[in-house]
């Protein structure tokens, strides 16, 4: 109870005291068959914090981003939500996942549902909003990602970019105490990644604590707080964006770099 | 003479086998597709519990079904309703397997990322099927789901041979007694089943086309 109105006072996260751990993972390890897919993962988020995952495909960057939420479960090691470690099936877990918002690659805005629908859909089943309180706040959200004339609309007549703008903002209208984004931008065209990119800038410095699983290294560069350098299931390197693209300490790091930043 | 006795008897056994196909068709979906959510239940044994369900009544003979219901629940004190119910019980049960699986094979043409999203709002597993999954899935076997109402219309008429005075005991009837008038006994009769699936096939084309407008 004292989670949903804290959440309710603070719409964005804004104004709220930065560095209290609010994601915490210890010791996770994950296994897809014989490969491991998460191995011995240590990680905390702090409130208000952006933390950038990156490293090559395969890397298990979106898996530890899903694992947040547990839309993945993990074979061992626990991770905390505000103090809370996840619950397991059930009530419990959809309450939980009330409180992290979710953007995935490809959008997955619900096919048979207006945009204003999608929007407000969590708020009126999972949290007992009324239509109207999840419309009101529903329309401002879309006004704030710049797709209030597409209300009526159903999401395959939208762009791509607007698609992914709409599901920020069906995020956002849980009021979540941390966002995260599995490659928000890897499904769009050129085009489209910048007005996606501005959306998430612009929660980033309201104060949102984001996730971002990207290989958009302008937007780690600009946005972030910190780098998270993964591979082969690990993390092998943490360090503030500056830090890390100028200097990187492993090797591993140093040869993705050199991969991404020269083409 | 016959044309008065034909109508009168028709519109009779008409408005039985409207009863039957109605209650059956309802509660065989309700049925059905609770059914399906427990087949896709993160929870085993309400799965095991839809499988054997989908084993064994789309597995057994409907005239069997009606054999059970009819006249071997009532002799153990069980199902003792009317003729009438005991006969929806025997069509809605056959039929409702058929329906889980119609439901089933439409909630796999989902995408999961559909489900998942709506785990990602909040939503709980029943609220995700409920608001999300399903709708999407109904869409996807709209065709299929009509055959299978139609093949419940058809399979109404079992229920003739157990007392129920639908449209097909009344064909035995008339055949009974206008032996002459044959052929029009049996051609009135087929037009009305076939004005019943009519009406099914184009239900089924206008929601196809009512839902394809919105995708």
């Amino acid at each position: 109870m004292a989670a949903s109105n804290q959440s309710a006072a603070a719409p964005t996260g804004m104004n709220v005291a930065v560095g209290e751990p609010l994601v915490r993972m210890h010791g996770v390890n994950k296994y897809f068959g014989s490969l491991h897919v998460l191995q011995d993962i240590d990680l905390t988020v702090d409130r208000g914090e952006v933390v950038v995952v990156i490293g090559p495909s395969g890397s298990g960057k979106s898996t530890l981003c899903r694992t947040i939420n547990r839309l993945e479960t993990v074979d061992s090691g626990t991770i905390e939500l505000d103090g809370q470690p996840l619950p397991a099936e059930g009530k419990g877990l959809a309450r939980l996942r009330a409180d992290v918002g979710m953007v995935f690659q490809a959008f997955n805005l619900f096919a048979h549902k207006t945009v204003l629908d999608n929007v407000t859909l969590g708020p009126i089943k999972a949290k007992g909003e009324k239509k109207a309180d999840a419309e009101r706040h529903a329309m401002e959200l879309l006004e704030r990602v710049g797709v209030s004339n597409q209300v009526n609309k159903y999401p395959p007549q939208l762009s791509g970019g607007q698609q992914q703008r709409v599901a920020i903002a069906r995020a956002l209208a849980m009021r979540p105490k941390v966002m995260l984004f599995d490659e928000p931008t890897s499904a769009l065209d050129p085009e489209m990644i910048k007005e996606v990119l501005d959306v998430m800038t612009a929660l980033a410095e309201e104060g949102m604590t984001m996730v971002v699983v990207t290989h958009e290294m302008g937007f780690a560069r600009r946005a972030a707080h910190r780098v998270v350098f993964m591979d082969e299931g690990q993390i092998v390197e943490e360090a503030t964006p500056e830090a890390f693209f100028t200097d990187a300490q492993s090797t591993r790091a140093q040869d993705f770099l050199s991969k991404i930043l020269t083409h | 003479m016959y044309l008065s006795e034909l109508t009168s008897r028709l519109a009779d056994g008409f408005l039985v086998t409207l009863q039957l196909l109605g209650w059956s068709m309802l509660i065989a979906t309700v049925l059905g597709t609770a059914l399906a959510a427990m087949r896709v239940s993160p929870i085993p044994p309400l799965r095991a519990l839809g499988v054997s369900y989908v084993n064994v009544f789309r597995n057994t003979p409907l005239v069997v079904l009606f054999l059970i219901t009819v006249v071997g629940l009532p002799e153990l004190n069980l199902l003792t309703g009317s003729f009438f119910w005991r006969a929806v019980t025997a069509l809605s049960m056959y039929t409702a397997a058929f329906v889980c699986e119609v439901v089933r094979s439409g909630i796999n043409t989902v995408q999961v990322g559909q489900a998942e999203a709506a785990r990602s709002v909040g939503l709980t597993f029943t609220q995700t099927l409920r608001h999300v999954v399903l709708p999407q899935a109904f869409r996807n076997v709209i065709p299929p789901l009509a055959s299978v109402y139609i093949a419940l219309t058809k399979n109404t008429s079992v229920a003739s041979a157990f007392g129920i005075l639908d449209l097909t005991y009344q064909l035995s009837d008339l055949i009974e007694d206008f032996p002459g008038s044959l052929y029009w006994n049996f051609i009135s009769i087929a037009a009305c089943y076939i004005l019943i699936v009519a009406v099914i096939s184009g239900a089924a084309a206008l929601f196809e086309r009512r839902v394809g407008v919105s995708r």
